[in-house]
């Protein structure tokens, strides 16, 4: 072994690794001496070390020689050697999931943890509770009791971290010793406080009281821990913003307060949390800013970095008071950590002045390709904003994002990058010619095929509408030439659009097409032949329908919906009506099925919040046979929100009926209710079918009551209606810590408020990325038209907020956007009614001394037309 | 909003002058659960900042305070919302404690020679993502670990040899 030593001396000098060349086989083979009597301890620990150490570097131990291992390594409790025993806790530590049976260990640790050796009884509880599971852990609570109380620090913070960690195992057992981290949490050890806040806070976090309370008691006996002030900090910011508590709050006078506490660790935590604080203030942050301000002359890059980087957050919001910080940021622009220098320069790009932008911009670009693509990102989002708040410096930003696409650089980067200039397209109709040119010669050479197809995607959409759509032609075919799959089929679909929109390159486009349905996939082909189809019959409401606007439903619906047709074969043709609607607009999915190859988290496709509700009313059988859901509404609170009970709504429509769901929520710990249901009063001809009530509502466990409820049939124009809601229940009072019922209960209400169901309810937002095209495409059979006055309306964006959310229809072709300085606007809207007719609305608005509003109204049904005038009205 | 929560440290990890992994703990089983992904973001980490002595860098969504010192590099990875002085605290602990018991010499064959007292001073600081201890004094005075160098290594394990043989 010597030998071996001084070989590698000479070969590599003191630099070299002893464990560079070990072999895992060879270590185990040497393990075998912790078997021999005496031990020797300095062996044998060199081989535990050799072990964790083959363990850190992610060697693989078969589960029968780590047995093997293990069970060798508890021969050695039997040496007094200190370090080796610590050594021994590691290697339980390292190897409880890969070893079988380590629970062998249990008494040895168990005897450690209550021993006289104090620096075994920390790491000893430690260990044991890492190997601890539920069933043994009722064995070791009145060890764990007595350790979190332990007056050695070290004991008590291991037994106090090592619950925390079990938390996520056995809530239960953990949540019966809250005494004993209350008594811990007034050690007068700094770790210990913060461990026994941490701790508590974990077990009451559900009950909004007890936190409230734990909080002014430690706000009051003040803690000596920074990291403790830390938690604490977190703690009152999370309350804060769950009570939506006013700045008025003690809660908030606590967190200012800890901006002149002695450690900076808990200064900046305080900054931080007032900054983060969704409705601040400027007169709120402004001692918060000038904590962060001092902060940006420190010597600790750390401390530099984070104060920059807060101050970057309350640009985005309050520019204005960042302002008297620019001296300070200007100084940071030459910091030799470029984080800081970027973050530096992207917030004085947000609060300078317009004629500072180009030098800011001349000095980002000097050293933009040291930084790492995180910060370049950061870039581009400022420069994003610039955009935003300065339409005319379009042409500078334009440029400098055209040359940041060229350099080298990760997938986020240039999706960054592509996102900014498509947002700045938007938003600019002069820059869009420039534009699309950038984006053309970046779809030449890229390789991420998800910016491609929306690339491609945008170009179909925006393309045919510039003066010399027959540009983009061969960028676009260039692409079906030499992409892959998904980039081919997103490029015929964009072909499929300058077909549709220009009548004279309509035959150049068939010709391509042509050569696209001889494509070696099936999509790319399935695509092309079906273009080519509807292109042929140069019908403009066909375009509109199939190729312009595309599908509105949702896909997991539609697939569900399939798959229940071919279970129950029908003469009748599959109706696409019956198909619930996508939620979201549906141009944006495309982008997230595509494969996300350099993405670093790759988005799943979470169901829609509409589709899990379809599921879960599905289930109950009272609500067979009401066909596909056809809106969720957002939820609706119906009661305060600091009341004993706490009930929200949400409302389900379906083509003939509603469902109401009620959340319920008992927020006291002395009561069990019992066949809970909310009666409902309808004011209108509706009625109210069945209820079906939940059968309990333990404490703090919400559970929901649903009703259902009938539209007239009659009366197809009677969209809103007024009910006033009561719960009805049966109260049985319980022990609030067992939470054991009384044998009895008694029948009790509680009223609600009243419930307004609304026009919105009934309509469906669609997005329709061609309005113009829609329009043509229903036609003005049942159109019309009325012109009201918005008296008590004073800005035009006033008045499309106030459409938009009262009919809860789509708004499209960005005209929920008004310019500025306009006093004219023309309002988009498009959306679906229950029953599945599409309808449109252009609300023509101008603005004098109130908003005068001209609504013209199409759908594909008349009842609906009559149905939105008269609720406009 | 976060959660408020003990969980600071998402992984620790000391590397050397080639990013080379030496020691490394990761805290949060979904951050890079695999060896090949904890081994890349390593190397990701190192090739940004070994040339600049910067303290602090943020890389893959997470912060990343750093030291270095001869041919060691020390490095603490916390969520991006996590408060860098928090992470700067536990930074320094480690570097001191490990300064402390290397006597100084904190430099790569010494810190691979005590490698077990190394171990213990990270499990110390860092119990499953929550810190233990942020005072080095502290820390030295729990793990109690006695430094060995080469040469003392060497003889002692002559006197192992000789033990040996004679017994054989």
């Amino acid at each position: 072994m010597i030998k071996k030593f001084d070989k590698k001396d000479e070969e590599s000098g003191s630099g070299s690794n002893p464990f560079q060349h070990l072999e895992k086989s060879a270590v185990l083979q040497e393990a075998r001496i912790f078997n021999e009597t005496p031990i020797n301890p300095r062996r044998c620990l060199h081989i535990l070390t050799k072990i964790i150490y083959l363990l850190n570097q992610g060697e693989h131990f078969g589960t029968t020689e780590a047995t093997e291992a293990f069970f060798a390594m508890t021969r050695l409790f039997q040496s007094n050697d200190q370090t080796l025993r610590r050594m021994c806790y590691l290697t339980i530590k390292e190897m409880a999931n890969i070893s079988e049976d380590v629970i062998i260990v249990t008494s040895s640790l168990t005897k450690d943890m209550t021993g006289k050796e104090d620096v075994y009884r920390g790491p000893a509880i430690r260990a044991l509770c890492r190997i601890t599971d539920t069933t043994m852990l009722q064995a070791i609570e009145r060890y764990m009791k007595q350790a979190i109380v332990d007056k050695v620090p070290s004991v008590s913070s291991s037994a106090l971290v090592s619950s925390l960690h079990m938390v996520k195992m056995s809530f239960d057992v953990v949540k019966r010793w809250v005494n004993e981290a209350q008594e811990a949490a007034s050690s007068d050890n700094i770790m210990v406080q913060y461990h026994a806040l941490g701790l508590l806070y974990h077990l009451r976090k559900n009950d909004r009281l007890a936190v409230t309370k734990m909080l002014n008691k430690f706000t009051k006996s003040g803690l000596k821990s920074p990291f403790a002030y830390c938690m604490m900090i977190r703690i009152a910011s999370k309350l804060l913003e769950e009570t939506e508590g006013g700045h008025d709050s003690p809660l908030f006078d606590f967190i200012e307060s800890c901006l002149r506490n002695k450690h900076e660790m808990v200064v900046y935590e305080a900054a931080s949390a007032i900054v983060h604080m969704p409705k601040c203030t400027a007169r709120e942050l402004a001692p918060a800013v000038s904590v962060l301000q001092l902060f940006c002359s420190s010597p600790k890059a750390a401390l530099r970095y984070a104060a920059v980087r807060t101050l970057n957050k309350v640009a985005m919001k309050h520019p204005s008071a960042v302002t008297a910080c620019n001296l300070d940021l200007e100084n940071l622009i030459t910091d030799s950590n470029r984080s800081i220098a970027t973050l530096a320069i992207t917030t004085l790009l947000k609060t300078g002045s317009e004629s500072s932008v180009d030098r800011l911009m001349k000095q980002i670009s000097s050293f933009v390709s040291e930084i790492s693509d995180e910060f370049k990102v950061v870039v581009v989002q400022a420069i994003s904003a610039l955009c935003q708040k300065y339409p005319r410096k379009h042409s500078v930003m334009m440029n400098f994002l055209s040359n940041m696409l060229r350099d080298d650089g990760g997938f986020e980067y240039k999706r960054a990058i592509v996102d900014c200039i498509i947002s700045i397209i938007e938003e600019n109709p002069e820059s869009k010619e420039t534009g699309l040119a950038h984006l053309c010669e970046f779809i030449e050479d890229c390789e991420h095929t998800v910016l491609a197809t929306k690339i491609l995607h945008m170009l179909g959409k925006e393309g045919p509408r510039t003066p010399t759509p027959s540009k983009y032609i061969r960028f676009i075919f260039n692409r079906v030439v030499l992409e892959s799959e998904a980039v081919r089929a997103a490029a015929v679909s964009a072909l499929a659009k300058f077909g549709a929109q220009n009548d004279d390159l309509l035959p150049s486009v068939l010709v391509l097409m042509q050569r696209c349905m001889m494509d070696s996939d099936d999509e790319v082909r399935d695509r092309a032949t079906f273009y080519m189809n509807v292109l042929q019959q140069k019908q403009k409401a066909l375009n509109a329908a199939y190729i312009f606007n595309g599908l509105s439903v949702s896909v997991p619906g539609l697939e569900k919906s399939l798959h229940q047709y071919t279970l129950e074969p029908s003469e009748k043709p599959f109706d696409m009506k019956t198909v619930p609607l996508a939620t979201a607009p549906i141009t944006e999915q495309k982008t997230e099925i595509a494969p996300m190859a350099t993405s670093k988290l790759p988005e799943k496709l979470a169901p829609a919040r509409q589709d899990i509700y379809q599921e879960q009313l599905a289930a109950i059988p009272e609500f067979k046979g009401l066909g596909p859901l056809f809106k969720s509404s957002e939820p609706v609170q119906l009661t305060e929100a600091e009341t004993e009970y706490v009930v929200r709504c949400i409302k389900h429509t379906f083509a003939n009926h509603m469902i109401f769901q009620f959340d319920c929520t008992n927020t006291l710990n002395d009561q069990l209710l019992q066949r809970v249901q909310v009666q409902m009063e309808p004011s209108e001809s509706y009625e109210v079918l069945h209820y079906v009530p939940a059968p309990s509502l333990h404490y703090s466990q919400p559970n929901s009551c649903y009703s259902l409820v009938r539209l007239p049939e009659d009366d197809p124009t009677a969209v809103s209606c007024t009910f006033s809601c009561t719960m009805k229940y049966l109260v049985r009072d319980c022990d609030p810590n067992t939470g054991e019922p009384d044998d009895d209960g008694y029948d009790d209400e509680y009223v609600l408020e009243d419930l307004e169901v609304t026009v919105a309810d009934h309509i469906q937002k669609v997005l329709k990325p061609n309005f113009g095209a829609a329009w043509e495409e229903i036609g003005d059979e049942f159109e019309k038209e009325e012109t009201f006055a918005l008296a008590t309306v004073r800005t035009l964006d006033e008045a499309v907020n106030n459409i938009i959310s009262f009919l809860g229809m789509q708004p499209c072709e960005r005209s929920d956007k008004v310019p500025e300085n306009k006093n004219s606007h023309v309002l988009f809207l498009a959306g679906v009614f229950r029953g599945g007719h599409d309808v449109l609305v252009r609300a023509r608005l101008a603005l004098a001394d109130g908003v005068t509003m001209q609504v013209t109204v199409r759908s594909t049904d008349e009842n609906v037309v009559d149905v939105i005038l008269a609720s406009v009205g | 909003m976060e959660e408020p929560s003990l969980y600071t440290v998402k992984a620790v990890f000391i590397l050397d002058n080639d990013g080379n992994r030496l020691l490394s703990k990761y805290y949060d089983p979904e951050l890079y659960p695999s060896m090949k992904e904890q081994k890349n973001f390593e190397l990701n980490v190192f090739n940004k900042t070994h040339k600049a002595d910067n303290e602090i860098a943020f890389l893959e969504g997470m912060t990343i305070v750093y030291k270095s010192s001869i041919d060691l590099f020390f490095y603490v990875v916390g969520s991006a919302q996590e408060n860098e002085l928090m992470l700067m605290a536990v930074l320094n602990c480690l570097f001191e404690s490990v300064s402390q018991m290397l006597r100084k010499n904190v430099e790569k064959r010494t810190l691979l020679d005590n490698m077990d007292g190394v171990f213990l001073v990270v499990d110390e600081i860092i119990d499953g993502g929550v810190i233990l201890e942020s005072d080095p004094q502290q820390v030295i005075e729990k793990v109690n670990y006695r430094v060995r160098d080469c040469v003392e290594e060497q003889i002692s394990l002559c006197n192992e040899l000789t033990v040996f043989v004679s017994c054989v």
